[in-house]
């Protein structure tokens, strides 16, 4: 019965416990940011900035191996094509001068097209599949150490600025009448997002991020009636996803990333089913 | 009386050379009620953002309490229209009355003070028992009276609504009227409204919006002459809607 669990404590399997293990690290930033990306109804900017990312990641590697500048990670390039494409829609959405969702198509398309052109002009093997679809099961032991430092950077300020926070997300407007500065918040929310993506891209992968931020958020948000009961079941969901999936993915030789968001895709549908019999 | 709120030659336009406001001047004093009305798309609620200093005017000046917008918006309670806000955000009926005690100093919780003034300005809009209820399960009545609840917790000096009646449940209506004379008493209530039987109750003054702006005297109408005189105002301002059209661009009663 329990030969399914000796099966995974073999030691061959590190690297599935590692990648579970950095599931639940993620959890906390996941659960948090999603909700967030949800409620405030940036999914489709947080799209673009998992587009963008391939942009940064794709000019970081040409950086590093044709012009030799040695620090040009594919990790920090990814840092830097998702920031500044968040930034730039979020920035463009406040002033309202552009179609925000023009705006997020372009940048959407031209962070993807670019990476794909700087990886295709870069020398050497690069595996960009990993980029779009994920790599959880090659996790090293700095990207647990970076999750911890990511799950921090949201996990502090969201302590102490929980209120403003709500106020804020709640109607801007308002709050900033109270002497909120709502665009700061809004900005901040926007970096951390973007953050998030990046790591994300490891667990599942650029094209799957989406889903990611945005399902177990959708989930909590069916049964929860405060922001901060979202953010904790959302938090325990994403935990319970990244695990079952991984598992799932294991057990029936499944690849990882689609096998952790087609699990949580069918809860979704689930609790959508649920949620309207108990309606009706 | 001291002003509140004055507006001198003010134009404002959201797009360059369109102007939504023009040659704005308007004073309202300390203890006035009055009552905004005007066509939609008249400028109304951009009045009410000039107030606030939401939006900056393309010419002329805009006083808050003798000072900046900014620096004296804190003293004003302001009721926005509910359908603006998210229908299904996660907050409870408390959480969003307790928002109106936020202040940039706020030190990251709320204190007791705070709660016990959301409570309170709950139980002045009757709304007590819904408390703990999820906002997005409310009726629109009944959100929009949460959100004058919100206004109140600020304990403002200035009460700004826009189109408080809107919505407003039909049972709910007659009470609803009640607590505005009762708050007029306390501060200064602007009621932003294209419901005309507002007109009716006891203002002091009625704000034409139009693109242009005139304020008329609801006392001199019945200082100076007879009731009727009075009431054929209202019935006008009442019933033809071409009326205020009319005053906003005559300058014209």
């Amino acid at each position: 019965m329990f030969e399914w669990w000796n099966e995974l404590c073999a030691p061959e399997l590190g690297f599935l416990r590692y990648a579970m293990l950095l599931g639940v690290l993620a959890a906390p930033a996941l659960g948090v940011v999603g909700t967030m990306v949800v409620t405030r109804r940036i999914s489709s900017l947080a799209g673009a900035s998992a587009h963008a990312a391939l942009g940064g990641v794709g000019l970081a590697l040409y950086l590093q191996r044709v012009c030799l500048w040695k620090f040009c990670t594919p990790e920090l390039g990814a840092v830097f094509g998702a920031l500044v494409a968040a930034l730039v829609v979020g920035i463009v959405s406040l002033s309202a001068r552009e179609r925000e969702d023009t705006v997020i198509g372009v940048v959407w398309a031209l962070g993807m097209a670019l990476g794909l052109l700087f990886l295709d002009r870069t020398p050497g093997y690069v595996d960009w599949q990993g980029y779009l679809f994920g790599n959880i099961l090659l996790v090293s032991r700095t990207e647990l150490y970076l999750t911890i430092a990511l799950d921090a950077a949201v996990l502090l300020p969201l302590v102490f600025f929980y209120n403003r926070l709500l106020a804020v997300s709640f109607d801007s407007t308002f709050a900033q009448l109270r002497g909120v500065r709502a665009t700061a918040i809004y900005l901040t929310l926007l970096a951390l997002t973007a953050l998030t993506i990046v790591l994300l891209m490891n667990v599942v992968g650029i094209i799957l991020v989406i889903a990611m931020l945005t399902l177990p958020a959708a989930i909590a948000g069916f049964f929860a009636r405060h922001l901060w009961s979202t953010m904790l079941m959302s938090c325990v969901l994403s935990a319970v996803f990244v695990v079952a999936g991984l598992l799932l993915s294991y057990f029936c030789q499944l690849p990882s990333g689609p096998a952790i968001v087609v699990l949580a895709g069918a809860v979704y549908l689930l609790a959508l089913i649920l949620r309207r019999k108990r309606r009706a | 009386m001291t002003p509140i709120i004055e507006l001198e030659n003010v134009d404002f336009g959201y797009v360059p050379g369109e102007l939504t406001l023009e040659q704005v001047n308007l004073t309202v004093n300390s203890g006035e009620s009055g009552c905004i009305v005007g066509p939609n798309g008249g400028g109304k609620s951009t009045l009410l953002k000039l107030f606030l200093g939401l939006v900056q005017p393309t010419r002329g000046k805009v006083r808050l309490f003798g000072g900046s917008p900014e620096a004296g918006r804190r003293r004003v309670g302001y009721m926005p229209q509910y359908h603006l806000l998210d229908r299904v955000f996660p907050i409870t009926v408390f959480e969003v009355v307790l928002t109106g005690r936020m202040t940039s100093w706020l030190p990251f919780w709320y204190s007791g003070a705070d709660r016990r003034a959301a409570h309170r300005a709950l139980e002045e809009i009757g709304m007590v028992r819904l408390a703990d209820r999820p906002f997005s399960s409310l009726s629109g009545g009944q959100r929009q009276r949460v959100l004058i609840a919100r206004a109140l917790a600020c304990e403002p000096e200035l009460l700004l609504l826009d189109e408080p009646t809107a919505n407003i449940d039909p049972g709910a209506e007659e009470q609803f009227y009640g607590l505005l004379d009762e708050l007029r008493k306390r501060m200064t209530v602007l009621t932003v409204s294209h419901d005309l039987g507002f007109v009716n109750r006891e203002v002091d003054s009625v704000i034409c919006v139009n693109r242009r702006v005139v304020k008329h005297r609801a006392a001199d109408f019945s200082a100076e002459t007879a009731d009727a005189v009075y009431h054929h105002h209202v019935g006008l301002i009442q019933h033809d809607h071409s009326c205020f059209c009319h005053c906003g661009d005559k300058h014209h009663v």
